[in-house]
């Protein structure tokens, strides 16, 4: 758990609090499903807008093989990601986990629920309420590349934010 | 989309004919007993003569040759058999109780002769056979009937081969057997996955789930009669108990932000090991269906997943990458210390205990190939059974001698199929099955 220790450096260098009062944000989605966020989209030209959420900020980050460890890269995506979920309260987000193929089913769940831990960990360090960050994990049964390739593999490690109506309970 | 119960079962009358053997037969005309040792180096398939079984009336025309056909495929798929076609053949078999011209089977070298007939009766089927060792010219083991619906013939059939096969290799039968599996269609990036049961040679294919929520990896209760299956019905995968009954159906552990899958049932069929994800971190859990109690019998911050118990009920084999790579361990029942069993290179995965007792089935990984493969239950012994570009996931039949897994192929059309494979690592064969399908689960030998 490395990236752990890291994220708590970075709480103490940053000054960053993890606590934020989720009760402004009134109710949540609650169990929505993976695809809940399907419907939201708005114009990806507005900075408020699941799509540009999707586009702009970047919804998802890349692991390596077998890993969980963010890279320098993927934080500052992430760190996009928890501006823009601070700035749009009225959002909620699942993250969903995934692996490439080259792993057994069962094994590539638990990856890929590490995965999404990982980044769900990460965004509340950056102050985004737990409670709006919903983990699901996919591991290799939903690759958005198909080729058997490094090139299509390295796209499927992924951790993806999807954005859900609500602001969480 | 119901299952329809078959509840035939099983008479077991004898049809006369007593005598287990006879006289003893010099080297020359006998080539050895009738009897194939499965452990043993390199088998030559034996062959055997299998007549259309007799239809003792109309009623049962339709069935009798079919039932036959059922008979000679299953003994074929062992690699083990192999059957004279009937244009060899001198003799014709017109009646089940004429006496048996073993000197025209022994003249196409028949070494083991199946002799049968059926009547029908209503909807109610009875099949008779015979066994005989042609070069002893006798019987083997006792005439046997079954009985069951005109729906169920070809469990008839599977019946009829698990005798014959058990009498000659000395091994339990499975033929007469279903797999559980996940039917898959549609793109690679878009796949649709169903859960359905079919019997064990791909025939009568029942889908249980519809396609709208992704399922994965069933697996049969001890006495067949129910699935766990884990299902993303609710957003989350969770896993489900499923009566093949009833059709009924429960989700085993709701806890809300967690995940559950991996799941089997103990030997008693009262517990289910299952595997859970909190906040990222996976373990292994056994629930108590009774009672719904969870206890946790893994806690560390790796991954430990896939449990499966030994045959007693006494340990459990799981999956754990706490070395840093997944390796294979076996823990007390009850939790505790994990001994680590695995000890090659690669990546070790999916445990199943063998239902003899002696054997592990595993999958592994290594240097880009995926193998399935077994190993002593210390670890030693280990044998590769295959190698593709991804293996994964084996389910024992009944007996402990066959071993059912998935195959993946490579690449954007890349597609899923069951294959077969013995312990040996001989008899490689795929499923015929008509559409694509992966994560097969052998049911236990039907009643």
């Amino acid at each position: 758990m490395k990236h752990l220790k890291k994220i708590v450096l970075l709480i103490a260098v940053l000054g960053v609090s993890a606590c934020t009062d989720p009760g402004r944000f009134g109710p949540g989605a609650g169990g929505a499903g993976a695809g809940a966020g399907a419907g939201l989209g708005g114009a990806a030209s507005d900075p408020r807008s699941p799509e540009y959420f999707r586009q702009t900020v970047g919804d998802r980050v890349l692991f390596a093989v077998d890993q969980s460890t963010l890279s320098p890269e993927a934080r500052a995506t992430l760190d996009g990601q928890a501006q823009w979920l601070l700035d749009n309260p009225e959002y909620s987000a699942i993250i969903e986990g995934h692996a490439d193929e080259r792993g057994t089913r069962e094994y590539n769940l638990a990856l890929g629920a590490r995965r999404a831990a990982a980044v769900k960990e990460y965004l509340v360090a950056r102050g985004v309420a737990g409670t709006r960050l919903s983990t699901v994990s996919y591991g290799k049964e939903r690759p958005i590349a198909i080729c058997s390739e490094e090139s299509c593999y390295a796209q499927n490690r992924r951790a993806v934010t999807v954005i859900t109506a609500g602001g969480g309970v | 989309m119901s299952i329809k119960r078959i509840l035939p079962l099983l008479v077991l009358v004898l049809a006369g004919l007593g005598a287990l053997f006879s006289g003893p037969l010099t080297a020359q005309e006998r080539p050895g007993p009738l009897r194939i040792i499965i452990d043993e180096g390199v088998i030559e398939p034996l062959p055997f003569a299998v007549p259309d079984f007799i239809a003792e009336n109309a009623a049962a025309r339709e069935y009798a040759a079919r039932i036959t056909r059922i008979v000679a495929a299953d003994l074929q798929s062992t690699g083990l058999f192999r059957e004279i076609p009937k244009e060899a053949f001198i003799s014709s078999v017109t009646s089940f109780d004429a006496p048996v011209q073993f000197g025209d089977w022994k003249a196409i070298n028949a070494q083991a002769l199946i002799t049968g007939a059926v009547s029908v009766s209503g909807r109610r089927l009875t099949v008779k056979f015979r066994l005989y060792d042609v070069f002893s010219g006798a019987p083997l083991g006792k005439g046997l009937q079954f009985a069951g619906t005109t729906a169920s013939w070809r469990r008839m059939g599977h019946k009829v081969a698990d005798a014959v096969y058990s009498r000659i290799t000395g091994e339990g039968p499975y033929f007469d057997s279903r797999v559980a599996f996940i039917a898959e269609s549609g793109p690679k990036n878009a796949r649709v996955k169903r859960l359905a049961i079919m019997d064990y040679d791909g025939a009568n294919v029942q889908y249980l789930t519809d396609g709208r929520a992704l399922v994965l990896a069933p697996r049969f209760s001890p006495a067949g009669d129910r699935l766990l299956y884990t299902s993303y019905e609710s957003g989350f995968p969770r896993v489900y108990l499923l009566d093949l009954g009833s059709l009924r159906r429960r989700a085993l552990d709701e806890q809300p932000g967690t995940m559950s899958f991996a799941p089997r049932f103990s030997p008693d069929g009262r517990t289910v090991l299952l595997s859970l994800s909190v906040g990222g971190n996976t373990d292994i859990y056994s629930l108590d269906l009774a009672t719904g109690n969870r206890r946790r019998l893994t806690s560390a911050p790796s991954i430990e997943i896939a449990p499966s118990f030994s045959p007693d009920g006494r340990q459990i084999v799981f999956t754990s990458d706490r070395s840093g790579s997944s390796q294979l361990y076996i823990m007390p029942a009850g939790g505790g210390e994990p001994r680590r069993i695995s000890r090659g290179k690669g990546r070790y995965n999916t445990p199943v205990w063998s239902p003899r007792g002696d054997l592990i089935a595993f999958t592994k990984q290594n240097k880009g190939r995926f193998h399935i493969g077994v190993m002593q239950i210390d670890g030693t012994e280990e044998r590769l059974l295959t190698s593709s570009f991804l293996d994964e996931g084996p389910t024992w039949a009944p007996n402990g001698r066959v071993i059912m897994f998935t195959r993946e192929t490579a690449g954007a059309g890349g597609t899923s199929a069951l294959y077969t494979v013995d312990t040996s690592g001989r008899n490689l064969r795929r499923v015929p099955m008509k559409g694509a399908a992966s994560d097969p689960a052998w049911s236990p030998l039907l009643k």
